[in-house]
């Protein structure tokens, strides 16, 4: 039996460990908080001769995702990172990097966009980037944000996927707190990823390509119905290395977990850490006789809904967790996609949606005790009109 | 002990509670047990009250939340017992409150008007000043909490110091740092 290395790090150095494992031919850099220690991490791996990638430190965050495509196009393993207002400058290239099917993988240090100006916790970066053709793969803990790491790798490479991934973990609560975790062995990893051949590279001169040319009204369609493919490939891939990492790490990895669920009576869905506080709950819960459940999305892009909607069966109320707003639509993205998954399938399910966090406002096993205390009462009347709630908020609208 | 020990780091910026939140996990990952340490960041300014955590268990720990029923409680600068409700969720039988000041325990528990709980106090400024040269009280009030507290050994504490210490820092600052551990723990006196 493989013996564990066992580790104790800030989800930021789990992750620049799992980057130095990697090796990747290249990493870019640009610090933002709370993403500078990660960088900070991998940087010193690379000072220290510990990981020969070529580190490019960059003007900005749009030269950083520049650079990352330039040298994934040009057939490197090209890795970088950031957070929130630096995630938002570099807005334009992340849509490139998936429309040119570059294999970019990106851990996100989950931090809200400024104003006003706050370097803390919520979902608001990855959030508004959720229709830009990367994958998402949202952490529950230092573990989750390393071992999603790994995987990504091989997710994004996948020649059915091809697609850009983009690791997220909640800032200052995942990326500052040190805490116990696994870490798999250099070789291990090295096997396991594997060497990457670019399928394509615009620096093979025998078989050359473009990238990124002028494509009106003759392709464009038709490229962006491509990119729908790689994405409608990404379920199936995930799942298939979520399980071969399995086979490695002793812990596998599916699109969402289902947390004593599936007799749930009373569901909340989540993603990063809460889900951690949020099981601790529904343990207690349980143990009061009370049926809860909690559903952790992993993957938010691709959305499995067809699955989500099937676990989701049983539940007479179901209360979503949103760490972000959506401005104006009827609540926030994860609550929009769960309303959406169960349309149709033909059950009356009550749903509130419970907005929180935001800012890094502390998510405390009494603030989702009030969730789910709100769902008993879902669950005799259905959907109520007041099914946007702010948990946490002082005044008007706060629960 | 119960299965999981929380504990709550009441300082200002500049005093080393982050450090000392998370070497106190880290001594406990040493141990072989499960542990947390994080600080609670605020904007980073020097002086400004702030807080750190640590949780230490003996099963994998799940809450990502700030601690706000804690067991035990290190507060570094004794101003803040005026400003910052440093005991709030301690339990009335068996809270630890460890203090570094000049004052007696009696002191304390009367600016405190508190009830029950134990409070322990230390002039780990002193110490610091005297064996690192510098007034940074995290080292020390390790040194107490361990000995008020029974969490590790001192030992533990005292080797993953070392090995923070090991890499850029002096020989001196090392040997001040595990001798204010050691005082600390020897003089740390309960009311």
């Amino acid at each position: 039996m493989r013996v564990a290395r066992r580790l104790i790090l800030t989800g930021n150095d789990a992750t620049a460990e799992a980057m130095r494992q990697i090796a990747p031919d290249v990493v870019t850099c640009f610090p933002i908080t709370p993403q500078t220690e990660l960088m900070h991490k991998f940087a010193e791996h690379v000072a220290d001769g510990d990981v020969d990638t070529e580190l490019v430190l960059v003007e900005s965050e749009h030269s950083a995702m520049s650079a990352a495509v330039g040298a994934a196009a040009a057939g490197a393993r090209a890795m970088t990172a950031t957070a929130a207002n630096g995630l938002a400058l570099m807005w334009e290239i992340v849509y490139i990097a998936a429309s040119y099917r570059l294999p970019i993988v990106m851990p996100v240090v989950n931090r809200a966009l400024s104003g006003p100006i706050n370097i803390h916790c919520d979902h608001s970066d990855t959030m508004g980037c959720r229709d830009t053709g990367w994958i998402q793969l949202y952490s529950e803990n230092a573990q989750e944000a390393y071992d999603n790491t790994i995987q990504a790798l091989r997710i994004a490479e996948h020649p059915d996927v091809l697609l850009p991934v983009m690791v997220t973990f909640d800032g200052f609560i995942l990326s500052h707190t040190a805490e116990i975790l696994e870490g798999l062995e250099d070789a291990e990893v090295k096997d396991w990823i594997g060497t990457y051949e670019a399928k394509y590279s615009i620096l093979n001169t025998d078989d050359p390509v473009t990238m990124g040319p002028l494509d009106l009204q003759d392709y464009y369609f038709e490229h962006k119905r491509q990119q729908v493919e790689g994405m409608r490939h990404a379920p199936a891939v995930i799942r298939d290395i979520g399980r071969a990492y399995g086979e490695l790490s002793g812990r596998s990895y599916d699109l969402f977990e289902a947390y004593r669920l599936e007799d749930a009576e009373f569901a909340v869905v989540a993603l990063g850490s809460t889900c951690g506080t949020t099981k601790v709950v529904v343990d207690e819960l349980r143990e009061q006789g009370t049926k809860a459940g909690l559903l952790k999305i992993r993957s938010f892009r691709p959305f499995p809904e067809a699955e989500i909607a099937e676990a989701l069966g049983n539940a007479k109320a179901i209360g979503v967790l949103d760490r972000s707003i959506s401005f104006g639509a009827p609540g926030g993205p994860v609550h929009k996609e769960i309303k959406a998954a169960l349309y149709g399938t033909g059950r009356e399910i009550g749903i509130v949606n419970y907005i929180y966090g935001l800012g890094g406002r502390d998510m405390s096993v009494n603030d989702i005790k009030t969730a789910f205390a709100g769902l008993e009462k879902v669950a005799r009347e259905g959907t109520p009109d007041d099914n946007i709630r702010f948990l946490g908020l002082r005044g008007e609208g706060g629960v | 002990m119960p299965q999981m020990t929380e504990i709550r780091w009441h300082a200002r910026g500049g005093q080393g509670a982050k450090t000392g939140s998370l070497l106190l996990a880290q001594a406990a990952a040493m141990e072989g047990k499960y542990s947390q340490g994080f600080p609670d960041y605020g904007p980073e300014r020097m002086g400004a009250p702030m807080r750190g955590f640590t949780r230490i268990s003996d099963e994998p720990i799940r809450l990502h939340c700030a601690i706000s029923e804690p067991e035990m409680v290190v507060v570094l600068d004794d101003t803040l017992l005026s400003m910052v409700d440093v005991v709030s969720g301690t339990p009335v039988d068996g809270g630890l409150i460890v203090v570094n000041t000049l004052k007696s325990g009696a002191d304390v528990r009367r600016e405190l008007k508190l009830e029950g709980r134990k409070i322990f106090t230390i002039d780990a400024t002193g110490i610091a000043i005297n064996e690192i040269g510098r007034p940074i009280p995290n080292a020390p009030m390790l040194g107490a909490l361990i000995k008020v507290s029974g969490l590790l050994s001192l030992d533990t504490v005292k080797d993953q110091l070392t090995k923070k210490f090991s890499h850029g820092f002096k020989p001196e600052v090392l040997e001040g740092n595990l001798r204010a551990i050691q005082r600390a723990y020897e003089e740390v006196v309960a009311e």
